[in-house]
């Protein structure tokens, strides 16, 4: 069956014959290989994506219900060659090992920045307590995150 | 394959007549479809509806996610709630799924077997109330029928003005319950204690929840006996999570505590 649905403001449309998930159409026939596939169970976070405006991991998405969705990936965040915030207060605190994770931060982190500008630093961590960071240990992207908070006080 | 997109839990049932896999937030129904242990050819999507997703005073529709019982539920529903995987997880999975999976370590599942809850489900040919004891009958297996649906949990319109959740796994975010617990307690006394993930379905602790619940002020010897108690009365496994026996030491500390938090 054909799956139409919005990525990142652009109508698209995939083809679909088995129950593969959101995240499969994404990466193989949408050409988004920015959201990871890794675990595919939902505990790694690095197919983060806003799905209707919601976080989700894209793995647990069965591809054709996203039908009529509008769907925002890691490639979406940026708008029109300016970086969100997010992503230069990544880059300038060295927030970046390996860089698998890091899209999955970062569209984890702007939703939460839109929907509260100046979380607390406990809030911060619950906001990423679902992607999972092997190389960090979590300081340099937590203290990242900080200041993007502390610029919007 | 082949999906259907009903609006309204009519159309909705009426597909699952035919013999279709319902789809809820897919946390885990997709697990079980990337891991290859199924591929359902005839899915029924739920996400478009809406009356599943109602939330009716005492009536939970099966489409409210956990994100919302977080910000909205009761206490302990809520403390459970906030447990529940990751916020990913929690904007996606449902309380009606979590009740249809009926893992031993469901989140939820402990409130729903403290405060008798009933699962209300509908098929094409009607629909039924099920008391929370005889809907949960082993792991992941219940009374619902192929070709019914969970519509919702209908709590009880008062609740226990204390009760308390309490989960123990080995970090903090993202786990699944080793053992999970909700104790309630009224203000004569009645004290109410169940757990999960610690038998094949969520169970009360009622010669525990009887011992306590005589005793309006409890010594700390009383406390340890109601310890010694409920970790009595558990009927844990050994598995890749934990031990039988850490689970069921773990038990009767988690509800000793939760008592506390009663007590308070």
């Amino acid at each position: 069956m054909i799956v139409s649905f919005i990525v990142n403001g652009e109508g698209v449309t995939a083809r679909v014959t088995t129950p593969v998930s959101l995240l499969d159409v994404l990466r193989d026939q949408l050409e988004l290989p920015g959201s990871k596939s890794a675990c595919e169970q939902g505990e790694c976070g690095s197919c983060s994506v806003l799905l209707d405006g919601a976080l989700v991991c894209a793995c647990l998405v069965m591809a054709v219900d996203a039908e009529g969705s509008t769907v925002r990936t890691v490639e979406g965040i940026a708008s029109e060659g300016t970086l969100h915030p997010v992503q230069v207060a990544m880059h300038e605190a060295g927030a970046v090992q390996c860089g698998f994770c890091t899209p999955g931060i970062v569209v984890a982190a702007a939703d939460l920045f839109d929907r509260d500008p100046t979380p607390t630093t406990d809030q911060i961590k619950e906001a990423v307590a679902g992607n999972i960071c092997r190389c960090t240990g979590y300081g340099a992207i937590v203290r990242a995150l900080e200041s993007v908070a502390g610029e919007r006080r | 394959m082949d999906t259907q997109y009903p609006k309204t839990i009519d159309e909705a049932v009426s597909a699952l007549s035919d013999g279709a896999t319902p789809l809820a937030g897919g946390t885990d129904l997709m697990v079980e479809v990337n891991f290859g242990h199924r591929r359902p050819d005839h899915v029924v999507a739920l996400r478009r509806v809406d009356e599943l997703a109602e939330w009716d005073g005492s009536t939970i529709g099966a489409g409210v996610t956990w994100r919302r019982i977080e910000l909205e539920g009761p206490k302990a529903l809520a403390e459970a709630a906030r447990t529940v995987g990751s916020p990913q997880i929690r904007n996606a999975g449902t309380i009606g799924g979590n009740v249809a999976t009926a893992s031993p370590a469901g989140d939820g599942l402990p409130f729903l077997a403290a405060v008798d809850a009933s699962i209300e489900v509908r098929s094409a040919t009607g629909s039924r109330s099920i008391q929370w004891d005889e809907f949960f009958l082993g792991v992941k297996k219940t009374a619902l029928e192929a070709d019914e649906l969970v519509t919702g949990v209908d709590l009880p319109e008062d609740l226990p003005e204390r009760q308390a959740f309490g989960k123990v796994g080995v970090r903090n975010a993202m786990v699944i319950a080793t053992v999970c617990c909700v104790v309630t307690r009224e203000l004569d006394g009645l004290t109410r204690v169940a757990l999960g993930s610690v038998a094949p379905t969520p169970m009360r602790a009622r010669q525990s929840e009887e011992m306590i619940s005589a005793v309006a002020r409890p010594s700390e010897s009383d406390l340890a006996e109601f310890a010694r108690l409920v970790a009595a009365e558990v009927s844990p496994i050994t598995d890749h999570r934990s031990t039988a026996e850490y689970r069921r030491h773990a038990a009767g500390v988690l509800a000793r505590r939760l008592l506390g938090r009663c007590l308070r």
